[in-house]
């Protein structure tokens, strides 16, 4: 098979003879376009094609021996082939109909223009998307009232498996986040305090920050990216499969059937998942007080019970339901944006999460300087 | 030694397979040859495991049992490295057309090509068009993405990919569902001219009758697990099994009455 094509090419008298041999495959390809090159211009004279020495022929090779009979025929020269079966000589004929000019890639701009114009189409779908997204959750609250009037329709299997699936399949790796934090707020907020010998106020610390920002965010961050990103995930490849169409035509509605239960479930399950990371945050900070501190359990408590006040827990809570209604919200509707190509379903999975985690920040900021404006602390 | 040489004729050889998914067994003690040279058509009701055996011939499903020769070798043994060698010798044309979505018809076409050969840009477009032609595309396609063709289209794309390599075996699975009638019977007719003058093998998994009556060498019939009867379309036909019956005797395989192919320059 190593073996090479070859032509040669003979004239005596008025005839012309081109023998062609050897593999003429794909394989050759770069080998025949410089073959097919040397054959001269030929005017006036009777062509003869010898094929008996083709060792292996596919398309692509009668594609080329096609390309040298092309000027021929276009002159009207008389030429024959010999060593081509008839189906071989049919193929050939054949050639001249997929002989089709080839159309250039559309040219692509400078490099200036184009990072110009990303920036512009970047700055109006950002613009575009957060209109979008309000709109959405305009037509999400209004058909979750028109539930709240009937709620027979609520969908409670699909409610029931989301709250499985987004809340107690996380209990784990929220409770081991939040439990890790927590060792460490007590670590280093010690290791601090100690140069003023005010240690045990690590202990304060560490109540204050979870219960107020840390478990919340943390799990809020968790729930964005397993189950906001399941979700656009989810919902976007039920898009490409056009099974969202098919419900429509169904009567049914996708608000109601994906979005609600969905929403639902997280503004039961996200609360939930936020008062036991607090828990184990505590427990967390616990641990490394006893072991580094020498504080013992009973008194790392009683220290507890002496600071944490009610607002403080239900300041981190409140804000729980909020994040996971925005987190469902914005997953789904990432992902019944999500147009044609899968590929669309991956660039909607990274938004929505990153636009979850984003949002979810500068709420946490709005809430943390609305509820010290209002003395709710 | 006389076994040696007849198994050198064949294709593709399927001896006892047994195919399962869980508890659910598709295919029990499966025997099917596909010379070369022939095209061969698979039929079968919906759920009897037409697109499993194909799959499983390519292999992309681990059989439970029995063995599979392709091209005369068996593929679990063989190395990862010779995989790819012998790999390019077919071609395959899922049912969806399976094309890459991030790429445009051209560079899915090129993608098998550049995979294995370090060809100039102006050669793999000389393929790339010629192998669209084939399939039956306009080049203005060559530039447009997966997305924004019509299933039709996306079959075709799929197929002109198949091509690329000029393999000497094709599989396609329901080449011509979802086909307009002028389009398939192009397809058919491309694909009779490339079995004629090139010595293509093509195992075909279809539902087309048109095709079956009109390209195909031999039929094979697949019901409960087993390939119940293969041969000519006539022979088949005759066939004392409900099923077969049913399918080319029902009302949709009597309207297609039996066409030998016409010689391809008459078409």
């Amino acid at each position: 098979m190593d073996q090479k094509p070859w032509l040669t090419v003979a004239e005596a008298g008025s005839e012309f003879t081109i023998e062609l041999g050897g593999p003429w495959t794909v394989d050759f390809s770069f080998d025949l376009r410089n073959l097919i090159s040397q054959v001269p211009d030929i005017k006036d004279k009777a062509v003869k094609i010898n094929a008996a020495s083709i060792k292996a022929l596919d398309s692509m090779g009668t594609w080329f021996i096609y390309k040298i009979t092309k000027p021929l025929v276009h002159q009207k020269l008389s030429f024959s082939i010999t060593g081509f079966s008839m189906a071989q000589k049919v193929l050939l004929q054949k050639m001249s109909r997929y002989d089709v000019p080839h159309v250039a890639r559309p040219t692509e701009e400078s490099a200036i223009v184009r990072r110009l114009r990303a920036l512009y189409s970047l700055h109006i779908s950002v613009c575009s998307g957060y209109g979008r997204l309000l709109s959405f959750i305009g037509v999400v609250l209004e058909r979750a009232f028109l539930t709240l009037l009937h709620p027979s329709r609520m969908r409670l299997t699909s409610l029931s498996v989301q709250i499985e699936k987004t809340g107690f399949n996380a209990l784990f790796i929220v409770g081991m986040m939040t439990f890790l934090i927590g060792a460490v707020i007590v670590n280093q907020g010690a290791v601090q305090l100690r140069q003023f010998g005010a240690e045990i106020f690590a202990v304060d610390l560490l109540a204050v920050s979870m219960l107020r920002e840390m478990a919340i965010i943390l799990t809020a961050i968790m729930v964005a990216g397993r189950s906001g990103s399941a979700f656009t995930a989810e919902i976007g490849s039920m898009k490409v499969q056009e099974e969202v169409d098919a419900m429509q035509t169904m009567g049914l509605n996708p608000i109601d059937v994906l979005v609600l239960p969905r929403m639902m479930a997280l503004i039961i399950a996200v609360p939930l998942l936020t008062f036991f990371a607090d828990i184990m945050g505590l427990l967390g900070g616990a641990l490394m007080a006893w072991n580094m501190l020498d504080i013992s359990f009973a008194g790392f408590f009683s220290r507890l019970h002496e600071i944490i006040t009610l607002n403080m827990v239900l300041v981190g809570l409140i804000k729980a339901p909020i994040f996971g209604a925005i987190i469902a919200i914005n997953g789904c509707f990432e992902g019944l944006s999500v147009s044609g190509s899968s590929e669309s379903v991956g660039i909607n999975t990274t938004r929505s999460v990153v636009q979850s985690i984003f949002i979810i920040i500068v709420l946490d900021a709005i809430f943390a300087v609305f509820f010290t404006a209002i003395d709710f602390v | 030694m006389e076994k040696e040489t007849h198994k050198s004729d064949l294709a593709i050889q399927v001896r006892g397979l047994v195919t399962a998914f869980g508890p659910n067994t598709i295919h029990d003690h499966l025997d099917l040859d596909v010379k070369k040279g022939e095209i061969v058509g698979l039929v079968g009701g919906s759920g009897t495991g037409k697109s499993v055996l194909l799959k499983a011939i390519i292999g992309l499903i681990k059989p439970v049992e029995g063995r599979i020769h392709v091209l005369g070798r068996e593929l679990s043994e063989i190395s990862d490295g010779e995989q790819k060698l012998f790999r390019r010798k077919w071609g395959v044309l899922f049912q969806d057309g399976a094309l890459f979505s991030s790429l445009t018809v051209a560079e899915n076409i090129q993608a098998p090509i550049r995979e294995n050969f370090d060809f100039s840009q102006e050669i793999l477009d000389e393929i790339s068009f010629l192998k669209l032609g084939f399939a039956g595309l306009q080049p203005e396609v060559a530039h447009k993405y997966p997305s924004e063709l019509s299933g039709g289209m996306r079959k075709r794309a799929g197929l002109a990919r198949a091509l690329a390599l000029d393999p000497e075996l094709l599989f396609l699975d329901e080449p011509t569902a979802g086909l307009d009638p002028i389009g398939a019977a192009s397809f058919d007719t491309l694909t009779k001219n490339l079995q004629n003058a090139l010595g293509l093998t093509v195992f075909l998994v279809t539902h087309d009758l048109d095709t079956l009556n009109t390209i195909c060498d031999r039929v094979a019939v697949l019901n409960k697990g087993k390939v119940v009867v293969s041969g000519a379309l006539e022979e088949v036909k005759n066939f004392d099994n409900p099923w077969v019956q049913e399918y080319f005797n029902g009302p949709r395989g009597r309207a297609v009455q039996h066409k030998p192919y016409q010689t391809p320059a008459e078409i």
